[in-house]
Protein backbone atom coordinates (compact mmCIF):
# COMPACT_ATOMS: atom_id res chain seq x y z
CA UNK A 1 0.00 0.00 0.00
CA UNK A 2 2.86 2.64 0.95
CA UNK A 3 4.51 1.25 -2.53
CA UNK A 4 1.30 2.68 -4.35
CA UNK A 5 1.37 5.86 -2.37
CA UNK A 6 5.15 6.16 -3.21
CA UNK A 7 4.15 5.12 -7.27
CA UNK A 8 1.41 7.35 -7.38
CA UNK A 9 3.21 10.40 -5.83
CA UNK A 10 5.90 10.02 -8.21
CA UNK A 11 4.17 10.17 -11.38
CA UNK A 12 3.12 13.54 -11.57
CA UNK A 13 7.09 14.57 -10.89
CA UNK A 14 7.98 12.41 -13.91
CA UNK A 15 5.66 13.59 -16.20
CA UNK A 16 6.57 16.75 -15.63
CA UNK A 17 10.23 16.38 -15.77
CA UNK A 18 9.36 14.70 -19.23
CA UNK A 19 7.31 17.82 -19.79
CA UNK A 20 10.23 19.89 -19.00
CA UNK A 21 13.15 17.83 -20.59
CA UNK A 22 11.21 18.57 -24.22
CA UNK A 23 10.79 21.98 -23.46
CA UNK A 24 14.52 22.35 -23.25
CA UNK A 25 15.40 21.33 -26.98
CA UNK A 26 12.31 22.94 -28.39
CA UNK A 27 13.28 26.37 -27.47
CA UNK A 28 16.73 25.91 -28.48
CA UNK A 29 15.46 24.66 -32.04
CA UNK A 30 12.75 27.90 -31.81
CA UNK A 31 15.99 30.17 -31.30
CA UNK A 32 17.34 28.55 -34.33
CA UNK A 33 14.63 28.57 -36.61
CA UNK A 34 13.37 31.82 -38.64
CA UNK A 35 13.23 33.22 -42.07
CA UNK A 36 17.07 34.54 -41.35
CA UNK A 37 19.84 32.07 -41.23
CA UNK A 38 21.49 31.82 -37.55
CA UNK A 39 24.63 29.91 -37.19
CA UNK A 40 25.20 28.24 -34.27
CA UNK A 41 28.95 28.37 -34.46
CA UNK A 42 29.66 31.84 -35.06
CA UNK A 43 26.39 33.12 -32.95
CA UNK A 44 29.19 34.78 -30.13
CA UNK A 45 31.16 36.24 -32.82
CA UNK A 46 28.21 37.74 -35.32
CA UNK A 47 26.85 40.95 -33.27
CA UNK A 48 24.05 41.18 -35.85
CA UNK A 49 23.29 37.28 -35.09
CA UNK A 50 23.07 38.22 -31.44
CA UNK A 51 20.72 41.10 -32.30
CA UNK A 52 18.24 38.69 -34.47
CA UNK A 53 18.32 36.36 -31.10
CA UNK A 54 17.52 39.40 -28.59
CA UNK A 55 15.26 41.12 -30.60
CA UNK A 56 13.04 38.38 -32.49
CA UNK A 57 13.75 35.28 -31.58
CA UNK A 58 14.13 35.38 -27.96
CA UNK A 59 10.57 37.09 -27.53
CA UNK A 60 9.26 35.16 -30.09
CA UNK A 61 9.87 31.80 -28.31
CA UNK A 62 9.57 33.59 -24.55
CA UNK A 63 6.30 34.41 -26.22
CA UNK A 64 5.03 31.40 -27.27
CA UNK A 65 5.77 29.57 -24.57
CA UNK A 66 4.18 31.99 -22.06
CA UNK A 67 1.12 32.17 -24.48
CA UNK A 68 0.95 27.85 -24.53
CA UNK A 69 1.33 27.63 -20.83
CA UNK A 70 -1.29 30.66 -19.94
CA UNK A 71 -4.21 29.51 -22.53
CA UNK A 72 -4.03 25.78 -21.14
CA UNK A 73 -4.52 27.11 -17.77
CA UNK A 74 -7.10 29.21 -18.26
CA UNK A 75 -8.91 26.24 -20.21
CA UNK A 76 -8.21 24.04 -17.31
CA UNK A 77 -9.23 26.30 -14.73
CA UNK A 78 -12.62 26.81 -17.25
CA UNK A 79 -13.22 22.97 -17.45
CA UNK A 80 -13.34 22.75 -13.59
CA UNK A 81 -15.31 25.57 -12.96
CA UNK A 82 -18.32 24.82 -15.53
CA UNK A 83 -17.77 21.34 -14.62
CA UNK A 84 -17.31 20.48 -18.18
CA UNK A 85 -14.69 19.00 -20.25
CA UNK A 86 -15.63 20.40 -23.48
CA UNK A 87 -14.66 24.04 -22.54
CA UNK A 88 -12.07 26.99 -22.85
CA UNK A 89 -12.17 30.39 -23.36
CA UNK A 90 -12.91 29.76 -27.38
CA UNK A 91 -16.32 27.81 -26.62
CA UNK A 92 -17.63 30.03 -23.93
CA UNK A 93 -17.81 33.50 -25.75
CA UNK A 94 -14.70 34.75 -23.41
CA UNK A 95 -12.80 35.00 -26.96
CA UNK A 96 -15.44 36.66 -29.06
CA UNK A 97 -15.90 39.26 -26.38
CA UNK A 98 -12.83 40.33 -25.72
CA UNK A 99 -12.44 40.86 -29.21
CA UNK A 100 -15.81 43.07 -29.46
CA UNK A 101 -14.20 44.65 -25.91
CA UNK A 102 -11.21 45.54 -28.35
CA UNK A 103 -13.39 46.27 -30.94
CA UNK A 104 -15.31 49.19 -28.72
CA UNK A 105 -12.16 50.57 -27.52
CA UNK A 106 -10.32 51.28 -31.27
CA UNK A 107 -13.65 52.61 -32.38
CA UNK A 108 -14.49 55.20 -29.59
CA UNK A 109 -10.26 55.61 -28.77
CA UNK A 110 -8.48 55.12 -31.91
CA UNK A 111 -5.18 55.73 -30.41
CA UNK A 112 -5.52 54.63 -27.29
CA UNK A 113 -2.40 52.56 -25.85
CA UNK A 114 -2.05 49.09 -25.71
CA UNK A 115 -3.27 48.70 -22.33
CA UNK A 116 -6.10 50.25 -22.51
CA UNK A 117 -7.01 48.20 -24.90
CA UNK A 118 -6.21 45.49 -23.29
CA UNK A 119 -8.65 46.62 -20.10
CA UNK A 120 -11.65 47.13 -22.68
CA UNK A 121 -10.82 43.81 -23.64
CA UNK A 122 -10.54 42.61 -20.33
CA UNK A 123 -13.82 44.07 -19.01
CA UNK A 124 -15.88 42.73 -22.46
CA UNK A 125 -14.55 39.30 -21.74
CA UNK A 126 -15.06 39.71 -18.02
CA UNK A 127 -18.80 40.26 -19.11
CA UNK A 128 -19.12 38.47 -21.72
CA UNK A 129 -18.25 34.67 -19.11
CA UNK A 130 -20.08 35.68 -17.07
CA UNK A 131 -23.11 35.85 -19.16
CA UNK A 132 -21.97 32.27 -20.33
CA UNK A 133 -21.56 31.12 -16.75
CA UNK A 134 -25.63 32.03 -15.84
CA UNK A 135 -26.17 30.50 -19.04
CA UNK A 136 -24.49 27.37 -18.51
CA UNK A 137 -26.26 27.12 -15.13
CA UNK A 138 -29.17 26.79 -16.52
CA UNK A 139 -27.78 23.30 -18.26
CA UNK A 140 -28.61 20.67 -16.21
CA UNK A 141 -24.92 18.96 -15.84
CA UNK A 142 -25.24 15.67 -17.36
CA UNK A 143 -26.28 17.19 -20.65
CA UNK A 144 -22.90 17.44 -21.23
CA UNK A 145 -22.50 18.13 -25.13
CA UNK A 146 -25.02 20.87 -24.95
CA UNK A 147 -23.01 23.41 -22.66
CA UNK A 148 -20.23 23.73 -24.90
CA UNK A 149 -22.83 23.45 -27.97
CA UNK A 150 -24.54 26.46 -26.33
CA UNK A 151 -21.07 28.11 -25.74
CA UNK A 152 -20.14 27.32 -29.28
CA UNK A 153 -23.63 29.49 -30.35
CA UNK A 154 -23.35 32.20 -28.02
CA UNK A 155 -19.90 32.83 -28.99
CA UNK A 156 -21.20 32.87 -32.55
CA UNK A 157 -23.27 35.14 -31.87
CA UNK A 158 -20.77 38.05 -30.50
CA UNK A 159 -18.90 37.26 -33.00
CA UNK A 160 -21.65 37.93 -35.71
CA UNK A 161 -21.87 41.12 -33.31
CA UNK A 162 -18.62 42.18 -34.29
CA UNK A 163 -18.43 41.09 -37.49
CA UNK A 164 -21.03 43.63 -38.00
CA UNK A 165 -20.03 46.55 -35.91
CA UNK A 166 -16.37 46.02 -37.72
CA UNK A 167 -17.89 46.32 -41.54
CA UNK A 168 -19.51 49.29 -40.25
CA UNK A 169 -16.55 51.12 -38.84
CA UNK A 170 -14.04 49.58 -41.70
CA UNK A 171 -12.26 47.97 -39.48
CA UNK A 172 -12.90 44.46 -40.83
CA UNK A 173 -8.85 43.83 -41.14
CA UNK A 174 -8.38 44.06 -37.58
CA UNK A 175 -10.92 41.43 -37.16
CA UNK A 176 -8.94 39.37 -39.10
CA UNK A 177 -5.74 40.20 -37.25
CA UNK A 178 -7.31 39.49 -33.67
CA UNK A 179 -9.22 36.12 -35.05
CA UNK A 180 -5.47 34.62 -36.04
CA UNK A 181 -3.18 34.06 -33.76
CA UNK A 182 0.50 34.13 -34.55
CA UNK A 183 3.65 35.01 -33.22
CA UNK A 184 5.56 36.40 -36.76
CA UNK A 185 5.21 40.15 -35.45
CA UNK A 186 6.48 39.37 -32.34
CA UNK A 187 9.65 41.51 -31.78
CA UNK A 188 11.23 42.66 -27.88
CA UNK A 189 8.72 45.83 -26.95
CA UNK A 190 5.58 44.28 -28.60
CA UNK A 191 4.86 40.99 -25.90
CA UNK A 192 5.56 41.90 -22.61
CA UNK A 193 2.04 42.18 -21.72
CA UNK A 194 2.65 38.28 -22.33
CA UNK A 195 4.60 38.26 -18.66
CA UNK A 196 1.68 39.12 -17.17
CA UNK A 197 -0.25 36.42 -18.66
CA UNK A 198 2.02 34.12 -17.63
CA UNK A 199 2.40 35.67 -14.05
CA UNK A 200 -1.54 35.18 -14.00
CA UNK A 201 -1.28 31.41 -14.44
CA UNK A 202 1.56 31.22 -12.04
CA UNK A 203 -0.83 32.91 -9.43
CA UNK A 204 -3.55 30.52 -10.13
CA UNK A 205 -1.34 27.54 -9.59
CA UNK A 206 -1.48 29.15 -5.73
CA UNK A 207 -5.58 28.51 -5.74
CA UNK A 208 -5.20 24.94 -7.63
CA UNK A 209 -6.88 23.37 -3.81
CA UNK A 210 -9.58 25.78 -4.40
CA UNK A 211 -10.38 25.56 -8.31
CA UNK A 212 -10.07 21.44 -7.72
CA UNK A 213 -13.02 21.48 -4.82
CA UNK A 214 -14.76 23.85 -6.89
CA UNK A 215 -14.79 21.31 -9.38
CA UNK A 216 -16.79 18.92 -7.49
CA UNK A 217 -19.30 21.33 -7.08
CA UNK A 218 -20.78 23.62 -5.06
CA UNK A 219 -22.33 21.81 -2.64
CA UNK A 220 -19.21 20.03 -1.71
CA UNK A 221 -17.00 23.34 -2.05
CA UNK A 222 -19.79 24.75 0.93
CA UNK A 223 -19.24 21.26 2.94
CA UNK A 224 -16.00 22.22 2.88
CA UNK A 225 -15.51 25.83 3.91
CA UNK A 226 -14.48 27.10 0.63
CA UNK A 227 -15.86 30.87 -0.23
CA UNK A 228 -17.14 29.22 -3.77
CA UNK A 229 -18.53 32.50 -4.86
CA UNK A 230 -14.90 33.82 -4.56
CA UNK A 231 -13.28 31.04 -6.39
CA UNK A 232 -15.63 31.30 -8.93
CA UNK A 233 -14.90 34.94 -9.44
CA UNK A 234 -10.88 34.62 -9.15
CA UNK A 235 -11.03 32.18 -11.73
CA UNK A 236 -13.20 33.75 -14.20
CA UNK A 237 -11.32 37.38 -14.10
CA UNK A 238 -8.38 35.09 -14.45
CA UNK A 239 -9.48 33.36 -17.60
CA UNK A 240 -10.46 36.81 -19.24
CA UNK A 241 -7.62 38.32 -18.33
CA UNK A 242 -5.75 35.94 -19.61
CA UNK A 243 -7.32 35.47 -23.31
CA UNK A 244 -7.52 38.93 -23.28
CA UNK A 245 -3.84 39.25 -22.95
CA UNK A 246 -3.43 36.55 -25.55
CA UNK A 247 -6.05 38.20 -27.43
CA UNK A 248 -4.57 41.94 -28.04
CA UNK A 249 -0.72 40.65 -28.28
CA UNK A 250 -0.77 37.74 -30.81
CA UNK A 251 -4.47 37.17 -31.81
CA UNK A 252 -6.95 34.09 -30.69
CA UNK A 253 -5.63 30.72 -30.13
CA UNK A 254 -8.61 28.17 -30.02
CA UNK A 255 -8.20 24.32 -28.84
CA UNK A 256 -5.02 24.81 -26.60
CA UNK A 257 -6.99 25.68 -23.80
CA UNK A 258 -9.50 22.76 -25.02
CA UNK A 259 -6.84 19.57 -25.89
CA UNK A 260 -4.26 20.32 -23.70
CA UNK A 261 -6.08 19.88 -19.94
CA UNK A 262 -7.46 16.89 -21.61
CA UNK A 263 -4.96 14.74 -22.22
CA UNK A 264 -2.89 15.62 -19.28
CA UNK A 265 -6.58 14.42 -17.46
CA UNK A 266 -5.94 11.24 -19.16
CA UNK A 267 -2.77 10.75 -18.14
CA UNK A 268 -2.60 12.35 -14.53
CA UNK A 269 -6.00 13.48 -13.38
CA UNK A 270 -7.56 16.97 -12.68
CA UNK A 271 -6.18 17.28 -9.14
CA UNK A 272 -4.14 20.60 -10.10
CA UNK A 273 -1.53 20.82 -7.34
CA UNK A 274 -0.36 17.99 -9.40
CA UNK A 275 -1.28 18.73 -13.22
CA UNK A 276 -1.41 22.58 -13.30
CA UNK A 277 2.82 22.59 -14.00
CA UNK A 278 2.18 19.69 -16.58
CA UNK A 279 -0.88 21.62 -18.15
CA UNK A 280 1.23 24.41 -18.64
CA UNK A 281 4.15 22.84 -19.30
CA UNK A 282 2.46 20.99 -22.30
CA UNK A 283 0.51 23.76 -23.28
CA UNK A 284 3.65 25.59 -23.71
CA UNK A 285 5.60 22.71 -25.87
CA UNK A 286 2.54 21.94 -28.03
CA UNK A 287 2.10 25.64 -29.22
CA UNK A 288 5.99 25.86 -29.66
CA UNK A 289 5.96 22.88 -31.58
CA UNK A 290 2.83 24.31 -34.09
CA UNK A 291 5.01 27.47 -34.12
CA UNK A 292 7.62 25.60 -35.27
CA UNK A 293 6.16 24.16 -37.90
CA UNK A 294 4.56 27.04 -39.04
CA UNK A 295 7.69 28.52 -39.54
CA UNK A 296 9.44 25.61 -41.59
CA UNK A 297 6.44 23.96 -43.79
CA UNK A 298 7.02 26.82 -45.86
CA UNK A 299 9.74 28.25 -45.12
CA UNK A 300 10.57 31.45 -45.85
CA UNK A 301 6.69 32.44 -45.51
CA UNK A 302 5.19 31.45 -42.51
CA UNK A 303 1.82 29.61 -41.18
CA UNK A 304 0.75 31.20 -38.26
CA UNK A 305 0.56 29.11 -34.81
CA UNK A 306 -3.01 29.14 -34.71
CA UNK A 307 -4.01 27.88 -37.71
CA UNK A 308 -1.61 24.68 -37.29
CA UNK A 309 -2.67 24.20 -33.57
CA UNK A 310 -6.19 24.30 -35.15
CA UNK A 311 -5.61 21.64 -37.28
CA UNK A 312 -4.17 19.28 -34.37
CA UNK A 313 -7.07 20.62 -32.33
CA UNK A 314 -9.73 20.42 -34.51
CA UNK A 315 -8.23 16.61 -34.44
CA UNK A 316 -7.80 16.35 -30.88
CA UNK A 317 -11.30 17.71 -30.38
CA UNK A 318 -12.89 15.49 -32.42
CA UNK A 319 -10.93 12.27 -31.05
CA UNK A 320 -11.93 13.49 -27.31
CA UNK A 321 -16.07 13.54 -28.24
CA UNK A 322 -15.93 10.53 -30.23
CA UNK A 323 -13.53 8.56 -27.68
CA UNK A 324 -15.98 9.57 -25.17
CA UNK A 325 -18.98 7.99 -26.96
CA UNK A 326 -17.07 5.03 -27.51
CA UNK A 327 -16.25 4.65 -24.21
CA UNK A 328 -20.09 5.15 -22.78
CA UNK B 1 -28.89 19.17 19.24
CA UNK B 2 -29.91 20.52 15.99
CA UNK B 3 -32.71 23.22 17.22
CA UNK B 4 -34.74 24.09 14.21
CA UNK B 5 -37.26 26.54 14.70
CA UNK B 6 -40.49 27.70 12.90
CA UNK B 7 -38.65 27.06 9.42
CA UNK B 8 -39.85 27.62 6.35
CA UNK B 9 -38.67 27.62 2.73
CA UNK B 10 -40.39 27.77 -0.23
CA UNK B 11 -39.35 27.11 -4.35
CA UNK B 12 -40.88 29.01 -6.86
CA UNK B 13 -43.64 30.49 -5.14
CA UNK B 14 -44.35 27.01 -3.67
CA UNK B 15 -44.14 26.20 0.19
CA UNK B 16 -41.91 22.79 1.00
CA UNK B 17 -41.96 23.31 4.41
CA UNK B 18 -43.66 25.44 6.71
CA UNK B 19 -43.18 26.27 10.31
CA UNK B 20 -40.82 23.40 10.98
CA UNK B 21 -40.43 22.70 14.57
CA UNK B 22 -38.02 20.20 15.04
CA UNK B 23 -35.26 18.86 17.70
CA UNK B 24 -32.37 16.32 16.76
CA UNK B 25 -30.32 14.88 19.40
CA UNK B 26 -26.44 14.91 19.93
CA UNK B 27 -24.29 12.08 19.25
CA UNK B 28 -27.71 9.59 18.29
CA UNK B 29 -28.13 8.30 15.04
CA UNK B 30 -31.73 9.99 13.65
CA UNK B 31 -33.41 9.22 10.14
CA UNK B 32 -35.50 11.87 8.57
CA UNK B 33 -38.60 9.93 7.22
CA UNK B 34 -41.72 10.42 5.18
CA UNK B 35 -43.12 10.27 1.54
CA UNK B 36 -41.89 11.26 -1.49
CA UNK B 37 -41.98 15.30 -1.60
CA UNK B 38 -42.15 15.78 2.03
CA UNK B 39 -39.56 17.87 2.40
CA UNK B 40 -37.06 15.85 4.04
CA UNK B 41 -34.22 16.38 1.96
CA UNK B 42 -35.08 20.40 1.64
CA UNK B 43 -34.80 19.90 5.77
CA UNK B 44 -31.66 18.27 5.15
CA UNK B 45 -29.86 20.87 3.10
CA UNK B 46 -31.57 23.77 5.36
CA UNK B 47 -29.24 22.51 8.09
CA UNK B 48 -26.09 22.08 5.81
CA UNK B 49 -26.58 25.55 4.37
CA UNK B 50 -26.53 24.67 1.13
CA UNK B 51 -30.21 26.40 1.14
CA UNK B 52 -31.15 29.24 2.95
CA UNK B 53 -34.41 29.35 4.73
CA UNK B 54 -37.55 32.16 3.89
CA UNK B 55 -37.93 32.19 7.50
CA UNK B 56 -36.93 30.84 11.04
CA UNK B 57 -33.68 29.27 12.15
CA UNK B 58 -31.51 26.49 12.94
CA UNK B 59 -29.03 26.29 16.21
CA UNK B 60 -26.44 23.72 16.56
CA UNK B 61 -24.80 22.89 19.51
CA UNK B 62 -26.18 26.56 20.51
CA UNK B 63 -24.47 28.08 17.14
CA UNK B 64 -26.73 30.30 14.97
CA UNK B 65 -26.12 28.54 11.65
CA UNK B 66 -27.19 31.66 9.98
CA UNK B 67 -24.27 33.41 11.49
CA UNK B 68 -21.33 31.34 11.00
CA UNK B 69 -18.62 31.47 9.27
CA UNK B 70 -18.10 29.02 6.44
CA UNK B 71 -14.91 27.75 7.90
CA UNK B 72 -15.89 27.47 11.34
CA UNK B 73 -19.39 25.24 9.81
CA UNK B 74 -16.70 23.24 8.08
CA UNK B 75 -15.29 21.49 11.33
CA UNK B 76 -18.90 21.73 13.08
CA UNK B 77 -20.27 19.47 10.16
CA UNK B 78 -20.14 17.30 7.17
CA UNK B 79 -22.60 16.56 4.75
CA UNK B 80 -22.85 13.72 1.96
CA UNK B 81 -25.29 15.09 -0.84
CA UNK B 82 -27.32 12.36 -2.93
CA UNK B 83 -26.44 13.45 -6.16
CA UNK B 84 -22.36 12.94 -6.73
CA UNK B 85 -22.23 13.84 -10.00
CA UNK B 86 -18.53 14.14 -10.79
CA UNK B 87 -17.07 15.59 -13.62
CA UNK B 88 -13.42 15.90 -12.85
CA UNK B 89 -10.79 13.19 -12.64
CA UNK B 90 -9.66 13.00 -8.87
CA UNK B 91 -8.38 9.93 -7.07
CA UNK B 92 -10.16 8.58 -4.19
CA UNK B 93 -7.30 9.27 -1.64
CA UNK B 94 -7.00 12.86 -2.78
CA UNK B 95 -10.80 13.52 -2.76
CA UNK B 96 -10.40 11.79 1.14
CA UNK B 97 -7.56 14.11 1.85
CA UNK B 98 -9.74 17.45 0.60
CA UNK B 99 -11.83 15.99 3.39
CA UNK B 100 -8.98 17.61 5.83
CA UNK B 101 -9.45 21.14 3.93
CA UNK B 102 -11.30 22.46 6.70
CA UNK B 103 -8.26 21.56 9.11
CA UNK B 104 -4.87 21.81 6.86
CA UNK B 105 -5.87 24.39 3.89
CA UNK B 106 -4.51 21.77 1.98
CA UNK B 107 -1.15 21.69 3.57
CA UNK B 108 -1.73 17.53 4.65
CA UNK B 109 0.10 17.15 8.17
CA UNK B 110 1.08 13.92 9.99
CA UNK B 111 -2.41 14.09 11.72
CA UNK B 112 -4.05 14.81 8.35
CA UNK B 113 -2.54 11.70 6.81
CA UNK B 114 -3.56 9.62 9.86
CA UNK B 115 -7.06 10.72 9.69
CA UNK B 116 -7.28 9.97 5.69
CA UNK B 117 -5.68 6.42 6.44
CA UNK B 118 -8.07 5.77 9.13
CA UNK B 119 -11.26 6.76 6.53
CA UNK B 120 -9.55 4.34 3.67
CA UNK B 121 -9.58 1.46 6.68
CA UNK B 122 -12.91 2.53 8.26
CA UNK B 123 -14.95 2.20 4.22
CA UNK B 124 -12.63 -0.35 2.93
CA UNK B 125 -11.42 1.46 0.20
CA UNK B 126 -7.77 0.70 0.31
CA UNK B 127 -8.04 -1.22 -3.37
CA UNK B 128 -9.63 1.93 -4.40
CA UNK B 129 -7.75 4.78 -3.27
CA UNK B 130 -5.37 5.96 -6.00
CA UNK B 131 -8.47 5.10 -8.55
CA UNK B 132 -9.77 8.00 -10.08
CA UNK B 133 -13.87 8.76 -9.48
CA UNK B 134 -15.01 8.27 -12.94
CA UNK B 135 -14.15 4.75 -12.80
CA UNK B 136 -16.06 3.81 -9.97
CA UNK B 137 -19.47 2.74 -9.70
CA UNK B 138 -21.57 4.65 -8.01
CA UNK B 139 -21.97 3.06 -4.81
CA UNK B 140 -17.82 2.97 -4.29
CA UNK B 141 -18.15 6.26 -5.53
CA UNK B 142 -20.81 7.00 -2.70
CA UNK B 143 -18.61 5.46 -0.06
CA UNK B 144 -15.60 7.66 -1.12
CA UNK B 145 -17.86 10.50 -0.10
CA UNK B 146 -19.06 9.46 2.90
CA UNK B 147 -15.04 8.36 3.71
CA UNK B 148 -14.14 11.76 3.01
CA UNK B 149 -17.04 13.78 5.19
CA UNK B 150 -16.11 11.19 8.31
CA UNK B 151 -12.09 12.40 7.52
CA UNK B 152 -13.55 15.49 7.82
CA UNK B 153 -13.77 14.74 11.52
CA UNK B 154 -16.69 17.08 12.56
CA UNK B 155 -19.34 16.47 15.42
CA UNK B 156 -22.27 15.98 12.90
CA UNK B 157 -22.30 13.99 9.74
CA UNK B 158 -25.48 14.65 7.13
CA UNK B 159 -26.00 12.27 4.34
CA UNK B 160 -28.75 12.14 2.17
CA UNK B 161 -30.03 9.16 1.08
CA UNK B 162 -26.79 7.42 1.27
CA UNK B 163 -28.10 3.73 0.66
CA UNK B 164 -29.35 4.81 -2.87
CA UNK B 165 -26.39 3.15 -4.66
CA UNK B 166 -25.73 0.57 -2.33
CA UNK B 167 -26.05 -3.12 -2.41
CA UNK B 168 -27.41 -4.82 0.59
CA UNK B 169 -23.87 -5.43 2.00
CA UNK B 170 -22.87 -2.20 1.89
CA UNK B 171 -25.96 -0.58 3.05
CA UNK B 172 -25.66 -2.89 6.37
CA UNK B 173 -22.21 -1.97 6.47
CA UNK B 174 -22.46 1.52 6.75
CA UNK B 175 -25.60 1.82 8.81
CA UNK B 176 -23.79 -0.20 11.01
CA UNK B 177 -20.52 2.14 10.75
CA UNK B 178 -22.64 5.59 11.31
CA UNK B 179 -23.98 3.60 14.56
CA UNK B 180 -20.47 3.06 15.56
CA UNK B 181 -19.57 6.60 15.02
CA UNK B 182 -22.48 7.59 17.15
CA UNK B 183 -22.18 5.08 20.10
CA UNK B 184 -18.16 5.28 20.18
CA UNK B 185 -17.03 8.91 19.00
CA UNK B 186 -20.61 10.53 20.25
CA UNK B 187 -20.86 11.88 16.39
CA UNK B 188 -24.59 13.14 15.75
CA UNK B 189 -25.57 11.60 12.54
CA UNK B 190 -28.76 12.61 10.45
CA UNK B 191 -29.56 10.92 7.79
CA UNK B 192 -32.33 10.84 5.18
CA UNK B 193 -33.93 6.98 4.41
CA UNK B 194 -36.33 5.58 2.61
CA UNK B 195 -36.33 2.32 3.63
CA UNK B 196 -38.15 1.93 7.21
CA UNK B 197 -36.70 -1.31 8.24
CA UNK B 198 -33.10 0.36 7.87
CA UNK B 199 -34.98 3.54 10.01
CA UNK B 200 -36.00 1.36 12.28
CA UNK B 201 -33.47 -0.76 13.35
CA UNK B 202 -30.62 1.47 12.95
CA UNK B 203 -31.59 4.45 14.24
CA UNK B 204 -32.13 6.30 17.63
CA UNK B 205 -34.48 8.71 16.58
CA UNK B 206 -36.56 9.66 13.95
CA UNK B 207 -38.26 12.90 12.36
CA UNK B 208 -41.58 12.08 10.40
CA UNK B 209 -42.20 14.91 7.66
CA UNK B 210 -45.44 14.79 5.88
CA UNK B 211 -46.54 17.87 3.68
CA UNK B 212 -43.52 20.24 4.75
CA UNK B 213 -44.56 19.93 8.38
CA UNK B 214 -43.22 17.61 11.00
CA UNK B 215 -46.11 14.67 11.41
CA UNK B 216 -44.11 13.52 14.82
CA UNK B 217 -40.35 12.83 16.07
CA UNK B 218 -38.99 11.16 19.08
CA UNK B 219 -36.89 8.13 19.93
CA UNK B 220 -37.76 5.41 17.42
CA UNK B 221 -38.94 2.80 20.28
CA UNK B 222 -42.00 5.52 21.35
CA UNK B 223 -42.83 6.55 17.46
CA UNK B 224 -42.53 3.38 15.07
CA UNK B 225 -45.77 2.29 15.59
CA UNK B 226 -48.21 0.82 13.31
CA UNK B 227 -50.62 3.62 13.15
CA UNK B 228 -48.19 6.36 13.22
CA UNK B 229 -46.36 5.12 9.90
CA UNK B 230 -49.80 4.00 8.26
CA UNK B 231 -50.87 7.39 8.88
CA UNK B 232 -47.45 9.03 7.60
CA UNK B 233 -47.42 6.87 4.46
CA UNK B 234 -51.15 6.46 3.90
CA UNK B 235 -50.36 2.67 3.47
CA UNK B 236 -50.96 -0.02 5.42
CA UNK B 237 -47.72 -0.34 7.71
CA UNK B 238 -48.08 -3.24 10.13
CA UNK B 239 -45.23 -3.48 13.08
CA UNK B 240 -43.92 -7.22 13.84
CA UNK B 241 -41.08 -8.93 15.72
CA UNK B 242 -38.87 -11.25 13.96
CA UNK B 243 -36.05 -12.90 15.90
CA UNK B 244 -36.25 -9.65 18.47
CA UNK B 245 -36.34 -7.08 16.04
CA UNK B 246 -38.66 -4.87 15.32
CA UNK B 247 -40.12 -5.44 11.63
CA UNK B 248 -42.35 -2.99 9.69
CA UNK B 249 -44.34 -5.10 7.18
CA UNK B 250 -45.81 -3.30 4.20
CA UNK B 251 -44.66 -4.94 1.00
CA UNK B 252 -48.11 -6.48 0.16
Amino acid sequence: MADLAAQAAAAPRRWLLLAAALLVPLALVSLLVGAGPLPLGTLLSDPQALQVLAVSRIPRTAAVLLTGAAMAVAGVIMQLLVRNKFVEPGTTGTSEAAMLGLLAVTLLAPGAPILLKMLGAAAAALAGTGVFMLLARRIPPHQVLLIPLSGLVYGGLLMAIATFIAIEGGLLQYLGVWMSGEFSGILAGRYELLWLAGGLALLAYFAADQFTIAGLGRDVSLNLGLRYGQVLGFGIVTVSLVSSLVIVTVGMLPFIGLVVPNLVSRLMGDNLRESLPVVAAAGAGLLLICDILGRVLRYPYEIPAGTVFGIFGAAGFLYLLLGRRAGG
Amino acid sequence: MIQVSNLSYGAAGNPILQNVIAEIPAGRVTALIGPNGAGKSTLLKLIARQLTAADGSIRMDGMDLAQAAPAQLARKMAVVAQHLSVASRVRVRDLIGFGRWPHSAGRLGPADHAAIDGAVELFDLGDLQQRFLDELSGGQRQRAFIAMAYAQDTDWLLLDEPLNNLDLHHARNLMAQLRHLAEEQGKGIVIVVHDLNYAISWADHVVALRDGQVAFQGPVSETATAERLSELYQTPVAITRLEGRVIAQYHR
